[in-house]
């Protein structure tokens, strides 16, 4: 029988180790700012009993052990309550957080160092809207200063921009959390892994790495280029590494192929949604004016429209 | 024993009191009728037509007022009517009409976009302010971020006579500086009337999507280019 003073947290990889090594003992599964108390109290009291309690697959374990940790999963999902649980956070939180979402440190993984389990919806809303609108009033702004100087050019503001940028980011951020979540919850039940993520703590992660896009797409006004490519790959960069530091230490425990497949799967998702909005908020027309002055015209529209270059 | 049971227990003599089956009991219940306020607003059926218009749209233009010159009242809070918000909203989504290449998407927001965005804007961002443990009511809220577009009403107003004149670089300084000024106005009024309903440390996260809202609506002022 195990004593208390053998039982200390440890890394997930050595937990499978030992369970591995000691199948009889107790194992809780909860999350590091509570687990020595927990693990003391399963070891003490545990002897050779095998219990388990898988927090993702039992919700009465589940609701339990949330209420070991202080929190409350009030009501059913129809009272108001409930959803004022994910809104649990405070303005200094909400700015840690996007400070963690644009600058990742190795080893920090950005749900269990910064949501600590208190993950909220208010950042991945707010994030998503105001994206939304700095896209397509930045698109609309680069595409006004790059045609300024051609006087045939009549400004609009492309007010239907905003429905198609809202689509997509919105889809994004809310879809493939979904499907990632349902994907990874599908190989932990297959392979046994620990300590998955619940669904919002994905949604909440994807929403925070797309933080990063706003200030780039502000800074997209600028006609240079060399200089929107430079800056697309340094945000591609940044989010996509928040995103694969943190689902790294899940997926890699899953067979080699699975899990570069996964890494791999996230990386091209973000890379196409920053491509697809850069190329189609951001064009810059190369053109031979619109009233391109055909030879059937009469010739009073000619001595009209001057060719700026 | 008995004077302290008495004294101990009221109304005991009450307790033996029976009323025989033969005396008939009658009489009259009558509330009286003083000249109260209360009387006067349960009988409005019978002023004139007029009378009763005149005191919503004195209402509204009280609260008018209270935009113009936002202090900590809490007049636009208490007596909330959604009468003001509508007006401006249908205001400002008929000046943006008329913009450039009306019947090719690439204009400005048509009518509904407007008020999709002013109404759904105004939703979530009182849902927003609720959901994070604010404890002003639903529609208190609506009635304040509706109210408080009337600055970008006016400006919206401002611009289409300024593009009357000209619509150079001038014209365009003048309307932004225009449409800046209303703006900072109109999240200045709005925090002015929600600032006291939120819990102290998530005051930003509930401003924020005001400034965010404001901001849009600014955009689509100052954005408007009439058809040429």
């Amino acid at each position: 029988m195990a004593s208390p003073n053998d039982l200390q947290f440890q890394e997930f990889e050595e937990a499978t180790e030992l369970l591995s090594a000691d199948p009889g003992a107790s194992t809780f599964s909860i999350s590091s700012s509570n687990s020595t108390t927990a693990a003391g109290t399963g070891g003490g009291g545990g002897g050779g009993e095998e219990v388990k309690l898988d927090l993702s697959e039992d919700e009465e374990d589940q609701e339990e052990s949330s209420e070991l940790l202080g929190q409350k999963q009030t009501g059913g999902f129809w009272t108001f309550e409930y959803y004022q649980s994910f809104f649990n956070v405070d303005t200094m939180q909400v700015l840690d957080r996007v400070k963690g979402s644009v600058m990742p440190l190795p080893g920090r993984n950005f749900i269990k160092h910064h949501l600590r389990n208190n993950p909220d919806l208010y950042g991945p809303f707010w994030i998503c809207v105001t994206l939304v609108f700095s896209v397509a009033i930045s698109g609309n702004l680069s595409s006004f200063l790059s045609e300024m100087g051609n006087p045939a050019f009549h400004y609009r503001p492309q007010f239907h921009r905003v429905t198609i940028a809202a689509v997509v980011i919105f889809l994004y951020a809310w879809l493939v959390p979904v499907g990632l979540w349902g994907f990874l919850t599908w190989r932990q039940g297959t392979e046994r892994q620990i300590g998955g993520y619940s669904f919002l703590e994905t949604v909440c992660v994807y929403g925070y790495s797309l933080f990063i896009y706003i200030p780039t797409s502000i800074l997209w006004i600028i006609p240079f280029e060399w200089l929107r490519w430079t800056l697309i790959v340094v945000a591609m960069v940044i989010s996509g590494s928040v995103l694969v530091l943190t689902f790294w230490p899940v997926v890699r425990d899953d067979t080699k192929a699975m899990a570069v497949a996964t890494v791999v799967t996230i990386v091209v998702l973000h890379t196409l949604l920053a491509i697809g909005c850069k190329m189609y908020f951001f064009q810059t027309v190369i053109h031979p004016p619109a009233p391109v002055p055909v030879p059937t015209t009469p010739p009073v529209h000619v001595s009209l429209s001057t060719k700026s270059h | 024993m008995a004077a302290a049971e008495e004294a101990s227990r009221p109304f005991a003599g009450l307790s033996d009191v029976s009323i025989s089956e033969d005396i008939p009991v009658e009489g009259d219940i009558s509330v009286p009728v003083g000249s109260s306020r209360r009387d006067e607003e349960f009988s409005t059926l019978d002023e004139p037509v007029k009378e009763t218009i005149l005191r919503d749209l004195r209402a509204v233009g009280n609260k008018f007022i209270h935009v113009l010159y936002p202090k900590r009242s809490s007049a636009l809070l208490r007596d909330w009517d959604l009468w003001g918000p509508l007006l401006l909203c249908v205001t400002l989504a008929l000046l943006l009409q008329g913009g450039a290449a009306d019947n090719d998407d690439q204009g400005g927001p048509q009518f509904a976009e407007v008020f999709v965005i002013v109404w759904f804007g105004s939703i979530i961002i009182t849902l927003n302010s609720k959901l994070l443990g604010g404890t002003i009511s639903f529609f208190q809220s609506l009635c304040v971020l509706g109210y408080c577009i009337m600055p970008l009403t006016v400006a919206m107003i401002v611009c289409r006579l300024v593009l009357l004149g000209s619509s150079g670089t001038v014209s365009f300084a003048v309307r932004l500086i225009v449409v800046t000024a209303s703006f900072g106005w109109s999240t200045f009024a709005s925090t002015a009337f929600l600032a006291d309903s939120q819990p102290p440390n998530r005051k930003a996260l509930v401003v924020y999507p005001v400034f965010l809202f404001y901001f849009v609506i600014g955009w689509m002022v100052l954005t408007f280019s009439p058809s040429q």
